[in-house]
């Protein structure tokens, strides 16, 4: 059996003035650069999120605080749920989808590579035009114009009225934008996999990570755009004098409600199905096992993405819908455990029986596996309907969407960071400090989200800048508070290994993990070309037919 | 009579202020002082009891893969053995699952029922409640009173039942009245009418507050539902209904009241104020607080909220008078008369 | 060493997928579709809710000739792609510039409509709910008119310069999914507007 070397030794470019260089990045269209620019941007603004999230913690340490005033408090929070939702979680995926997905279904670029940087740098522009409201809008008075309506901006506190000034239009006109960078990358995601396969690649074969990616682009498309035809609706009142969401004019404050969680709630789904991804990549290869019940796993997945754009007025339990209306959603809501509860047990069938390695990637999926199923059962809870009054609108909501978010989502980018970084820069990251950081991260997150729950139990709604002493909540506050230093400090270990890695790290080779997915086939990091020769394959794990020719996939798939 | 009117206010004050000498409490919502709060916490100790024990076995499983099939140095390199699915188990792990949503969901709809198509009884107190930037107006239409951030409402028993039905509007943007033991929280939205119901089974002072966010001084749009005895109540009623009671001691201070731009906003009930942009001050010192829970109603506070609500309460729409000093002192003697 | 994945060559000989063209004009239609379905939403939620002004009866006239210009082009098109495809392309130009003067018109009726509506009947998108969401959805789709009479009139140019040619049929047939697209939004909306709506 003869094998062809596909990638050429990397041969070291001559040098380049610095301008070249920079000229270089900025008129990229090759989709690993671009994936690399969307993962660079994300951190640029997890910093920025975390930061506007210590402020706000701070002000929070003790009852009657004054770190800062109302106005910036309330600018904080908008500003931190906006940046982490649009310009953090969703260009971090989207940059690991654009850098993955060619390499992994074999392809050499996404489909369409020109449209793919300009969804980019709209993306870019929102996030930039977004943060020019501090000194835009109003100008300097606190903190500037920005936006202080709640990242989902409720109506009729959006209208010119309540909202004086331009400060809503910078959120509106930013998220506009980058709307339109989203639905760009979702078409090309859509395409590329559907139309640039490998020979061989048929549906059925391909990795998880292209499959979850796939429902995760056609879910952008259909999703992204009621909030965007909401958002134009919310610029033709304030700008034409529009009644949409105008009250006075006989408009509907809640119809607002449901054209912005239509978006909203299939939007969480948007962003933990590639963190699924992750997961169903790296644990198989850390478990030494294949992904446990694959057709099912696709399956649940497209299922989950239907469900998903039925349960949205759950986010609506308390605005007086009817009963019938509530039992719906709460029906539909409970409903879409079932899918994912049944990723969950995959996931553990995947370890069971294993050989499991501690690596970082690994550690981040266990501590996502464990994050996950707390926060989809204080879901379940968040799902009766009744105990929705009590709970929505609370720290109870923010304790529990944060432990999506952070406590599934965001330790599935890390472990993806851990897991891709030696392919993407060619190096080994330091272990060592990779395990420094789970574990400073996994302390601090535990002990904001966990102890956060409590004041929500307590009576505390969210959104507010201070609180009354008397109510029970210091302690609890002092101690989510107190935990925001580990992540920090989390943060911190994790950026500088990266850095430090990149220049000093030990050589990764095509292959440090043996894993058995096309990337690991080509050199890290990859030709621009990606592949000398186009790959054609006959499993769902080429690199381990090759490897275990006396046993390959193909023969019980 | 005026001055029976006077005792009697003084008498129901009295007994008012002594049972609630403690201003905060905690507002846990495992602690439900009333019928809607009892059926949401019996059903949340159901779906936590069937969420732990989630949680209990799914952990169990996690922690034992995890302990069990670590890769040990001392094994030799092959790999383990490649399974990649089982049907049955899939079977299971989707038909438990669908049993214990379609239990979860019956439980659910029961209450949804019970606690939204729930039917006022004869006795029942029909209050509207107003949310404003940043306070509560409420108004018992059958009963003739206007008042403000405090409520009042009755005990309820449940042989003879006297529960509170609140009507829900809002003069401005969204708002959310939430007072955790004594039910779920329920929107104010504007252009649209909502309702909730409390049916208080203890007497009691039960705080909370507003749970949409509306603004800048949303987290000081503080609420207090006083859960009064029979008499108590009626006593309440009786003295709320009072236009107010001037004396020539505090002449000088309706003046100035009267003449500058607080009737603009405010409404004091028997005489020429009626503005209803801000709260109804016709009986403002039979509160206990001011500027709807974020100061107590003391003299200082008082003259220090006319002088700059700013310094209470920045961002609320309160404007700073711009008084001097001997004005202002005349206009929060008079506004203290107001009991 | 690093190695790849290899198979037999008939596997690569019968690998065919879906050209990417289309495909990635039906993505931009499906999320296109998402769009007009909220404000097509929003129009049906406030049938009726307007407080004041002119109701959709008293005002609005049935755009008939304007919608048959629309719908024909969306034949002309047709007939315009299929000579391309056959290499026929005098055939091809006449039918595209066919398909572009129907679509001028619709636009020009609809400009009409509207000056007629403002000033005539004082209806305007600040009036009430009724102008505010007409102006919006009709407008919204003659946008995506104007959009597509560009796309048209870009081709058109091109193809008198002899730069479109049978090879190009793939290219232009997703341009025509875009118009396509394009007349049947309009059904729905000459449906919720002048049907339901009055």
């Amino acid at each position: 059996m003869s094998s062809e070397s596909i990638a050429l030794t990397a041969v070291r470019e001559p040098s380049r003035a610095l301008s070249d260089w920079l000229y270089s990045w900025v008129t990229t269209v090759d989709h690993k650069r671009l994936g690399i620019l969307y993962i660079l941007y994300a951190i640029l603004f997890l910093i920025i999120g975390g930061i506007e999230a210590t402020i706000m913690r701070i002000q929070l340490i003790v009852p009657h605080n004054h770190f800062v005033s109302p106005q910036t408090f309330n600018q904080m929070f908008t500003m931190h749920g906006t940046t982490m939702i649009f310009f953090v979680v969703m260009p971090v995926l989207f940059g690991f989808a654009n850098y993955l997905i060619p390499l992994i279904i074999g392809a050499r670029d996404m489909a369409f590579p020109r449209l793919n940087a300009f969804s980019f740098w709209l993306t870019a522009f929102g996030g930039f035009l977004l943060y020019f409201s501090f000194i835009g809008g109003n100008g300097l008075y606190g903190a500037g114009g920005a936006p202080d309506v709640g990242w989902f901006a409720y109506a009729p506190l959006t209208a010119k009225t309540f909202s004086m000034g331009h400060s809503t239009d910078f959120w509106t006109l930013s998220l506009l934008v980058s709307g339109f960078g989203s639905i760009g990358t979702a078409v090309n995601l859509v395409v590329t996999i559907v139309c640039l396969r490998c020979p061989g690649m048929s549906l059925g074969k391909m990795p998880l990570l292209a499959w979850l990616n796939l429902v995760m682009g056609a879910m952008v498309l259909i999703v992204i755009s009621p909030l965007t035809a909401a958002q134009v609706m919310l610029c033709l009142d304030r700008f034409l004098g529009a009644h949409f969401f105008d009250t006075q004019a006989g408009g509907s404050a809640v119809l607002w409600m449901h054209f912005f969680w239509i978006f909203g709630h299939p939007e969480v789904y948007v962003l933990v199905i590639p963190g699924f991804a992750f997961a169903s990549e790296i644990i198989p290869v850390f478990s030494r096992k294949p992904i446990f019940g694959y057709p099912i796993m696709v399956a649940a997945t497209v299922a989950i993405g239907f469900i998903s754009m039925s349960v949205w007025a759950h986010h609506m339990f308390t605005v007086g819908m009817s009963s019938y209306g509530n039992t719906f959603f709460a029906l539909t809501t409970m409903i879409i455990s079932v899918p994912t509860g049944i990723k969950i047990f995959n996931w553990l069938g995947t370890m069971w029986g294993g050989k499991l390695q501690f690596k970082t990637p690994m550690l981040f999926c266990i501590g996502f596996l464990f994050q996950f199923l707390i926060a989809g059962l204080t879901g379940i809870m968040l799902s009766a309907a009744p105990f929705n009054w009590q709970l929505s609108a609370s720290y109870f909501v923010v304790a529990h969407f944060h432990y999506v978010i952070v406590g599934a989502i965001l330790f599935t980018i890390f472990g993806a960071f851990y897991y891709w970084f030696p392919k993407m820069s060619g190096r080994m990251y330091n272990e060592k400090l990779g395990k420094l950081h789970f574990w400073l991260f996994v302390i601090g997150f535990h002990l904001t989200f966990d102890f956060m729950h409590i004041p929500g139990i307590l009576g505390m709604p969210r959104r507010i800048y201070t609180y009354e002493p008397g109510r029970g909540w210091e302690i609890w506050n002092l101690i989510v508070t107190i935990g925001v230093f580990f992540q920090i400090v989390a943060i911190l270990v994790f950026v500088g290994n990266l850095l430090y890695s990149m220049f000093k790290g030990d050589p990764a080779g095509n292959d440090p993990w043996d894993a058995w997915t096309l990337e690991w086939s080509t050199s890290s990091p990859p030709p621009e070309y990606n592949f000398a020769r186009i790959p054609a394959v006959r499993s769902r794990r080429p690199l381990w037919d090759i490897k275990h020719p006396e046993d390959p996939d193909w023969k019980y798939e | 009579m005026s001055t029976t009117g006077g005792s009697l206010l003084a008498a129901s004050l009295f007994s008012v202020r002594s049972c609630f000498a403690q201003a905060s409490q905690v507002p846990d919502i495992f602690k439900p002082a009333s019928t809607p709060a009892d059926s949401i916490h019996r059903l949340s100790l159901f779906v936590l009891i069937i969420t732990a024990l989630i949680f209990a076995v799914v952990f169990c499983l996690l922690a034992y893969a995890v302990g069990k099939f670590r890769h040990r140095a001392t094994e030799d390199g092959r790999e383990p053995p490649q399974v990649y699915g089982s049907n049955q188990m899939e079977l299971a792990w989707t038909v438990v699952p669908v049993l214990i949503v379609l239990v979860l969901f019956f439980a659910t709809a029961r209450v949804i029922h019970s606690v939204q198509e729930a039917v006022p009884p004869p006795g029942a107190i029909q209050v509207t409640a107003i949310g404003h930037q940043f306070w509560w107006e409420f108004r018992y239409p059958a009963l003739g009173v206007v008042t403000a951030n405090e409520l009042h409402i009755p005990v309820s028993d449940p042989a003879h039942p006297t529960p509170t039905f609140v009507k829900l509007l809002s003069a401005d943007t969204d708002h959310s009245f939430w007072v955790p033991q004594l039910s779920g929280k329920t929107d104010l939205i504007p252009n649209r009418i909502n309702s909730l119901w409390i049916d208080p089974h203890e007497t009691g002072m039960y705080v909370g507050q507003c749970a949409q966010y509306c603004g800048t001084q949303h987290a000081k749009m503080l609420l207090r539902v006083y859960v009064d005895s029979p008499e108590q109540f009626s006593n309440w009623v009786a003295a709320e209904k009072q236009p107010a009671q001037s004396t020539d001691a505090v002449a000088v201070g309706r003046q100035i009241f009267e003449k500058t731009a607080c009737t603009n906003c405010h409404a004091i009930s028997g005489t020429v104020a009626n503005g209803r942009f801000g709260p109804d001050l016709t009986h403002l010192m039979s509160r206990e607080t001011i500027a709807s829970g974020a100061a107590s109603n003391t003299h200082e506070n008082l003259k220090l909220w006319i002088r700059n609500p700013d310094s209470i309460k920045p961002g609320s729409l309160m404007p700073a008078m711009n008084l001097n000093d001997q004005d202002l002192e005349a206009v929060t003697v008079y506004l203290e008369s107001l009991r | 060493m690093s190695t790849t994945a290899i198979s037999p060559a008939s596997i690569e000989s019968q690998w065919s997928l879906p050209y990417k063209g289309s495909v990635g004009m039906a993505c931009l239609i499906t999320a296109e579709s998402a769009i007009f379905t909220i404000f097509v939403v929003a129009y049906i939620f406030y049938i009726g809710k307007s407080l004041s002004g002119p109701t959709p009866k008293e005002v609005l006239e049935l755009p008939i000739f304007a919608s048959i210009c629309l719908l024909s082009s969306s034949l002309t098109i047709h007939a315009a792609t299929g000579a391309l495809r056959k290499a026929n392309l005098s055939a091809f130009r006449l039918w595209w510039f066919l398909t572009l003067t129907l679509g001028a018109i619709f636009i020009v009726g609809t400009g009409r409509e509207w000056h007629h509506l403002i000033y005539d009947k004082g209806l305007t998108i600040t009036t009430n709910l009724f102008g505010t969401t007409y102006y919006s959805l009709v407008g919204l789709h003659a946008f995506h008119v104007c959009v597509g009479l560009i796309g048209l009139f870009t081709i058109l140019l091109l193809a008198l310069f002899g730069k479109v040619r049978q090879e190009h049929s793939r290219n232009v047939d997703t341009f025509a999914m875009y118009w396509h697209f394009v007349d049947i939004v309009w059904i729905v909306v000459f449906t919720v507007v002048y049907i339901i709506g009055r």
